[in-house]
């Protein structure tokens, strides 16, 4: 039987509901259909399917009111892209039936309320934004919006709140003046003045500490990488010299505007932004990416500048499509396609700006890394002509500006790039980078290409990286990833150790039983063994040494045969590396035996957490002890890292669990009268649990702290060690390995902030004091600005 | 503010597809439940010299990779083109289904689909001669330097243990 996968349409969905007879909930559905298709591809133009459709939801008012009033709001709320669409048929309805008008209002309002409290800032923005567009649809009044909008801009007065607050209401207003600043403003222009007067000097006054931690480029040329209200504003203040004239937006009231402008509005009641609460969680700043402009599109509609407000629409809308088909490629990528206005602009350039803009966008990109790879390549496949080139120019453009890129983001690049060409024969115009060979193998473009041939390698195999670059790229090909066996032939005869290797490995190609290959192993010679320690018990490297080299020897042929290895000898391990030491030398070893496997380090040290062999600190420790510092594997720092926050939270987890069993239990018995004894026993056990789990709880949370502490404090000695040298050198600090370090440091807070954010009081205290230098407090303080 | 407005938002990367293991031990609805929980992908259409590593390097883009087997002809013990991926979380083997499904490995575009889960004896192909049951053409031509790995050993009888506690 094959395992094709049914094809993808749109019932898709459907297949998965069960078939309900009832009449009234079909009609629902096929409400709910008719109301989020209408704007979608059809033979009839738009104006005819809004109106068609305004007539079935009129006549469907006196039965399905409240559904359709549901369905309205949800549509305003999850279909930013199509806002002008539902405003418009809104408007509509409302010329039609003026209480359904006010009833629907009332509900966005209501509505607007629970997105606030419920911290969801980016639906409580597009809610706002529509509130804003039914004004051009007549079914508000302006003054009553102009009136809300004075009531935002006043949060910028409230004291002693966090200043992304005040920037959220500050971004509501602006981000909706595109849709309506030229309709307020010839209602209320003194009101709208005085209005942008007051968040000028807001955005004066306005702590930028956060944007340097942000940004993708540190250069300023070819495009300044700004605050993300700095650019909104001028482009508003651009619009506004532009007498508000605004062309891009698809505007369909336009055409009903004889019947719109019949209509009776209504009032906004008064809304009073809800107060600040500490659970409030704002959204964080952003910088804006930008990466085109107009001279990139060589032919063809010309890009928006940075600072017209056209670009903002566009950004925001295809943003906003990924956002709502991010889960469906083929959808998301044919949507992204069909972008209504498309020929005017040069599309492809703003699908791809957008796209990077995202995956490199800090701290996190807001879905998952592997999308936008699979996102670009079906925008690929949907436009093979002209795509391709646009991607290709992209990735030159960000070649060349290697230098200033943070560190990050070159790690997401790179990521990116090699899996991108693993899907494409890795066909690449290597030649094109030839001036990376010429620099030195730190500097930012021959590291590039050196980790790309070593990603691409890892998805393929050596053979093909050393067929598909140029001779002369031989010095950036990655090395064979074979194993080193120390004990590997008669001419290591002479090491201390030797035989006893030759003899475990005989052992356990035989089917020695623990106990007997340890007492092989007995025969090592301790080089660290006092005289006075007969017993031998202590922490003796070469013991592990000739272990584990032998073991990970026989089962060098792939990471299954390794894991089993382990698995295995688990007993063994775990005795030998009883101490700290101990546990740092099994990771010496492991990178030994296995420097040029990368790979194959990152998942030994996983499988040696996870199976408790080595702990989280052990690696952090090692990661940074002086042979390996200078250029530790960062992955693995994040996935110990990762693996520590996971473990702490399935803890808490079944802390929580069990709590909640509790109270469930002692609810049951205030019901009941039965079985007291019973059920005291039964209480009595799941205290003890619960008892046993806080305790696992706080050892776990304190473990956590003792990471990071241990990992900042390394990050810290390392930089202030090569900050001292360079003063007293009289040497210019910003090398590239400095550059690289500070950013690693960065990567720590920025990707973990959440759980960071626990231990604050602890890291100002202990660590990032002001005896710090100014270069590395600089970054814990843009951190903390983050949160402002 | 409930409405999840289901005509728009589908994720049918993410659905079951039509094929089922006949030989599951089990009725069809242990099977479907099974599939609509599993951590556990089957990844088909794999060139017979695409190793474990690059398995792990690919799908390790959508999560922590828990296990790799790797699918074996019965007979000669090398890779028949088939492999098994399990997650530690429903999630990134969900995201895998999105963003790894249908694109390439090795050059082959490879297909990924619920797996109700590994079971000894299922990393073997089923067709008649050790190899899968439905294999087309494949790629006869020996690549000299690309070798196939054999999967006996004596390490190979405790291979998929795993005894992960720190998680």
């Amino acid at each position: 039987m094959s395992r094709r996968r049914h094809s993808d349409g749109d019932d898709g969905g459907q297949s998965h509901k069960r078939r309900r007879t009832s009449e009234p909930v079909e009609i629902e559905d096929r409400l709910e259909s008719l109301i989020c298709r209408v704007g979608e591809k059809s033979t009839s133009s738009l104006e005819s399917n809004l109106e068609g459709l305004a007539g079935v939801l009129e006549a469907d008012l006196p039965n399905y009111k409240n559904k359709i009033l549901r369905i309205l709001c949800a549509v305003a709320r999850l279909l930013p892209e199509k806002l002008t669409v539902y405003t418009t048929l809104v408007g509509l309805l409302n010329a039609r039936n003026y209480n359904f008008g006010g009833e629907f209002v009332e509900a966005m309002i209501r509505q607007l309320k629970e997105t606030l409290k419920a911290n969801l800032y980016t639906e409580a923005l597009y809610l706002v934004r529509f509130l804003c567009d039914l004004v051009n649809c007549h079914v508000i009044a302006a003054p009553s919006m102009v009136a809300m909008f004075e009531n935002f801009v006043s949060v910028t007065q409230e004291e002693d709140v966090p200043q992304v607050r005040s920037d959220w209401f500050v971004y509501a207003v602006l981000s909706s003046l595109p849709w309506v600043g030229k309709e307020l403003d010839e209602k209320k222009d003194v009101e709208m003045d005085r209005l942008l007067n007051q968040i000028d000097s807001y955005l004066k006054r306005r702590l930028k500490t956060h944007v340097p931690m942000l940004q993708v480029w540190t250069a300023e040329k070819p495009h300044p990488q700004e605050e993300y209200l700095d650019c909104l504003y001028a482009q508003i203040q651009k619009l506004k010299k532009d007498r508000w004239q605004e062309r891009h937006i698809l505007r369909p009231y336009i055409a009903f505007d004889s019947v719109l402008c019949e209509a009776l509005q209504h009032n906004l009641p008064p809304f009073t932004p809800p107060a600040h609460m500490p659970d409030c969680q704002y959204p964080m700043p952003r910088v804006i990416f930008r990466m085109f402009d107009y001279t990139d599109a060589p032919e063809g509609p010309v890009m928006p500048g940075s600072h017209s407000v056209e670009r903002f629409v566009i950004e925001d809308n295809l943003h906003n499509i990924i956002k709502s088909h991010w889960k469906e490629r083929k959808t998301c990528a044919a949507q992204l396609l069909s972008y209504p206005g498309k020929n005017k602009i040069p599309l492809n350039y703003h699908i791809v700006e957008v796209i990077f803009g995202e995956l490199f966008q800090l701290p996190c990109p807001p879905h998952i890394d592997v999308m936008y790879t699979t996102l670009l390549i079906e925008l690929c496949k949907l436009q093979p002509g002209s795509l391709p080139q646009v991607l290709a120019q992209a990735t030159e453009m960000m070649y060349v500006r290697l230098d200033s890129m943070n560190t990050i983001c070159i790690d997401r690049l790179l990521n990116w790039f090699s899996h991108h060409l693993s899907n494409f024969q890795f066909r690449w115009s290597w030649d094109d980078w030839v001036d990376c060979l010429a620099l030195d193998a730190d500097k930012p473009k021959p590291k590039f290409v050196k980790e790309v041939l070593e990603k691409c390698m890892r998805l393929s195999y050596h053979q093909r990286i050393v067929d598909i670059v140029p001779p002369t790229f031989s010095g950036l090909i990655p090395a064979d990833p074979i194993f080193f066996y120390k004990y590997q032939d008669e001419a290591n005869s002479a090491l201390p150790g030797y035989a006893v290797a030759i003899a475990v490995g005989n052992a356990i190609k035989n089917r020695a039983s623990n106990e007997e290959i340890l007492t092989v192993l007995k025969d090592v010679p301790n080089p660290n063994q006092e005289d006075d320690d007969d017993e031998g018990e202590g922490f003796n490297p070469l013991k592990i040494e000739v272990f584990l080299q032998t073991l990970l020897h026989l089962a060098a042929k792939s990471f299954s045969h390794s894991f089993s290895a382990l698995a295995k000898f688990h007993e063994i391990l775990k005795a030998l590396t009883d101490c700290d030491e101990g546990k740092l030398h099994i990771l010496r070893v492991v990178y030994e035996v296995w420097k040029n496997h990368p790979q194959m380090v990152s998942v030994l040290v996983d499988k040696l957490i996870r199976t408790q062999i080595v702990d989280c600190a052990a690696v952090a420790n090692w990661l940074f002890s002086p042979n390996m510092a200078h250029d530790y594997p960062n992955t693995i720092l994040h996935s110990t890292i990762r693996k520590m926050n996971k473990h702490v939270q399935k803890i808490q987890k079944e802390l929580e669990e069990a709590k909640d069993k509790l109270e469930r239990q002692q609810h049951k018995k205030v019901d009941e009268e039965d079985m007291e004894k019973n059920s005291e026993d039964e209480d009595g056990q799941l205290e003890e649990q619960i008892e046993r789990l806080q305790e696992k709880v706080e050892s776990a949370q304190s473990e956590q702290k003792n990471l990071f502490l241990v990992i900042f404090q390394r990050f810290i000695m390392m930089l202030t060690e090569h900050l001292v040298r360079c003063e007293t050198g009289s040497v210019d600090f910003s090398t590239p390995w400095y550059k690289n370090c500070i950013e690693r440091l960065q990567q720590i807070f920025l990707m973990h902030h959440v759980t960071i954010q626990q231990y604050m009081g602890t890291l100002e205290n202990l660590l990032f004091t002001a005896e710090l230098d100014h270069h590395i407090l600089a970054v814990y303080q843009q951190f903390c600005a983050l949160q402002l | 503010m409930s409405i999840k407005l289901n005509a728009l938002f589908s994720d049918s990367y993410v659905d079951v597809s039509q094929y089922r293991d006949q030989h599951f031990k089990g009725n069809r609805y242990e099977q479907e439940k099974l599939l609509k929980q599993a951590n556990t992908l089957y990844v088909g259409n794999l060139s017979f010299y695409t190793t474990e590593e690059q398995v792990y390097e690919l799908f390790s883009k959508s999560g922590d990779v828990k296990r790799i087997i790797i699918g074996l002809d019965k007979v000669k013990k090398t890779a028949c083109g088939f492999c098994f991926v399990e997650y530690y979380t429903r999630t990134d083997a969900e995201n895998a289904m999105r963003f790894v499904n249908g694109t390439r490995l090795d050059d082959r575009i490879i297909r990924t689909d619920w797996d109700a889960g590994f079971k000894e004896g299922r990393q073997y192909g089923r067709g008649k001669s050790g190899g899968q049951v439905n294999l087309h053409r494949r790629n006869a031509c020996l690549l000299p330097q690309r070798q196939q790995r054999l999967y006996i050993s004596w390490l190979s009888l405790v291979v998929y243990i795993g005894i992960d506690s720190f998680h």
